[in-house]
């Protein structure tokens, strides 16, 4: 076996400081409010991580995901309320049946691509929100569909035991979302992501090196799928009570804008993604700014990417610190050495050793 | 051994490929001719990304045709590309890996082993974890190289190898390819306009012109052949 090499060792141990941070230590600094809002940045960064795979690693783009999340929040509330089984098997069953859903919205996935498989996705998502506005959200109501407001108040979806106040329910947010990347990173490192890799590059390449093309794209919009509809149960035990404005299908545009800023390279860049969607927006909230603003600036910033930075901001911000820690040290060497020209006598120059 | 009989492509009113009938043995064998000659068409054909209007093309016993192109490569048909297409964002041992976990004899166990035997035998002399987008032209379809043979390939079609290449390091390719049918136990097919390389390299070479084939035996008896020399060549006697 190969020796791990330091920064491979050195990666995830920081990760996992950091992970142990979010869940441990900022819990009790926040308000209720400030941690219902980075519950929803966890939840649509796995949103995110879904769509930063499918762009990023496979070369497929989907305007769907906010309904594949509302088919996801949809059937784990349905088997919230229909049955006794733990959370966090609702989250996988859940998560199972969208990859199926999902993957029938992604079979045009294999005869198209670019302008008209966003456009078909865009269909589709349409299509669900349709529903959704027909029936209203289904909720605790009998069957499948239905939708039923009681003048006592709807019950919420439940929560697991062991997390059911809001900090509770953050940490286990944060750690099943952990999971979720664990999960895309395994599957980029390995026999998946070789074949996507290739397969965006070059699909004759990736069938003379025999690939199967077919199979891989679908293995990437089931797993795609999979993610979004886990995220959709935590969006369900999150927010207690489903409502259609919550899946507006422009946000899946937005989804398509804040990962293209974040960065489709790296697994960090759905990270960024999320809070740019759901941090931000609770800032400028809190700054006294209309929400409004964000279009623009997502606008800004899609250009920015698209013309000086196709790595997004999750490439882009260690390069600009390395760039100004490098500027820095080098006004500081310039200064010190100025200081040394000035005072000569201070110490002699040091010879170089032998 | 590869039998083609008959092969034939049309596109429309152009017809790539007209008839073509050659056995290539084991070993190297060279493919040459003009360009439009129906080369690169017939390697389309092998690896499945053109249907052939006719004819048949059977490798040791197997009907190639028949088979699924994403297929083929476990079969053990391999392929380098005109313009290279090694994968820039993996690292030079993921390529290679790329192919050997779709090979015939791609078991996990002796994967990292194989793919480092592989580069070793191409001659990289870069880090196998090194990305290939920081790689240069050589390096790069030295590593499309080391995809095509590792994991016990059968048949080994090379697609102007050495096209961009400078004349030292077409050496080096011509040493390698030299080296693949004792390495792998494979047939390798090689197109190219180097007559050097392909005379360094092939016992035995075929040559098409307008999709038809003119010529096909020892390198040297074709390469001074009257047809050959006036279809691709040149009048001038050439100089080997």
């Amino acid at each position: 076996m190969r020796r791990p090499t330091t920064s491979e060792v050195r990666r995830p141990a920081t990760v996992l400081a950091l992970l142990l941070v979010v869940v441990l230590v900022l819990p009790p600094l926040l308000s209720a409010y400030w941690i219902d809002v980075l519950t929803a940045v966890a939840i649509y960064s796995v949103v995110a991580l879904s769509l930063n795979l499918l762009i990023g690693r496979v070369g497929l783009v989907s305007l769907g995901q906010i309904a594949v999340l509302a088919l996801g929040a949809w059937v784990a509330a349905k088997l919230a309320f229909v049955s006794s089984i733990p959370f966090p098997l609702v989250l996988l069953i859940a998560g199972l049946i969208t990859l199926v859903l999902g993957t029938l919205v992604g079979l045009p996935a294999l005869r198209l691509s670019g302008l008209y498989l966003a456009l078909i996705t865009l269909m589709l998502a349409g299509a669900i929100t349709v529903v959704l506005s027909t029936t209203n959200f289904p909720n605790g109501g009998p069957g499948f569909l239905s939708h039923t407001e009681s003048s006592f108040g709807n019950p919420a979806v439940r929560r697991p035991d062991i997390a059911s106040s809001d900090p509770a329910y953050f940490r286990f947010t944060v750690i099943v979302a952990a999971l979720m990347f664990a999960l895309a990173l395994w599957h980029v490192r390995s026999r998946p992501g070789r074949a996507w890799a290739a397969i965006r590059q070059s699909e004759p390449a990736a069938l003379a090196a025999g690939v199967n093309i077919t199979l891989y794209k679908l293995w990437a919009w089931a797993l795609a799928s999979f993610m979004t509809g886990v995220a959709g149960g935590l969006l369900a035990g999150s927010v207690g009570k489903l409502y259609t404005y919550q899946f507006p299908t422009r946000d899946s545009i937005i989804l398509l804008a804040v990962v293209l800023m974040g960065g489709i390279y790296s697994l960090w860049g759905a990270v960024v993604a999320g809070a740019l969607m759901k941090l931000l927006p609770a800032l400028l909230d809190d700054w006294g700014l209309p929400a409004d603003l964000l279009i623009i600036l997502f606008g800004v910033g899609v250009l920015q990417v698209l013309l000086t930075a196709p790595g997004g901001l999750a490439a882009q911000v260690p390069k600009d610190f390395a760039r100004m820690g490098g500027g820095l040290s080098a006004v500081v060497r310039r200064r010190l050495a100025a200081r040394a020209e000035r005072a000569p006598t201070g110490t002699a120059p040091q010879e170089p050793a032998p | 051994m590869i039998e083609i009989t008959d092969l034939t492509v049309r596109f429309g009113g152009v017809t790539p490929l007209d008839g073509m009938t050659v056995t290539f043995d084991i070993g190297t064998c060279g493919l040459i001719g003009p360009n439009g000659a129906g080369k690169t068409t017939f390697f389309n054909v092998l690896s499945g990304f053109v249907r052939p209007t006719q004819g048949s093309v059977r490798a040791f016993g197997d009907d190639l045709l028949a088979m699924p192109h994403y297929k083929r490569a476990r079969w053990g048909l391999r392929r380098t590309f005109q313009t290279e297409q090694a994968i820039e964002e993996l690292s030079v041992a993921d390529n290679v890996a790329l192919a050997h976990e779709h090979s015939r004899r791609g078991n996990r166990v002796s994967r990292r082993a194989d793919v480092l035997d592989a580069l070793e035998f191409v001659g990289l002399g870069v880090a196998p974890d090194v990305k290939v987008e920081t790689l240069g032209a050589r390096e790069r379809r030295l590593v499309e190289i080391a995809r095509a043979v590792v994991g016990s390939p059968r048949v080994v079609l090379l697609d102007e190898p050495a096209a961009g290449l400078p004349d030292e390091e077409t050496e080096h390719l011509g040493r390698v390819i030299r080296g693949i049918p004792e390495y792998t136990g494979a047939l390798a097919v090689l197109v190219d306009h180097d007559m050097s390389l392909v005379s360094a390299c092939c016992e035995k070479t075929a040559v098409l012109d307008f999709g038809k084939l003119i010529a096909a035996g020892p390198t040297a008896t074709v390469l001074r052949d009257e047809n050959v020399v006036r279809a691709y060549l040149g009048t001038e006697p050439v100089e080997l």
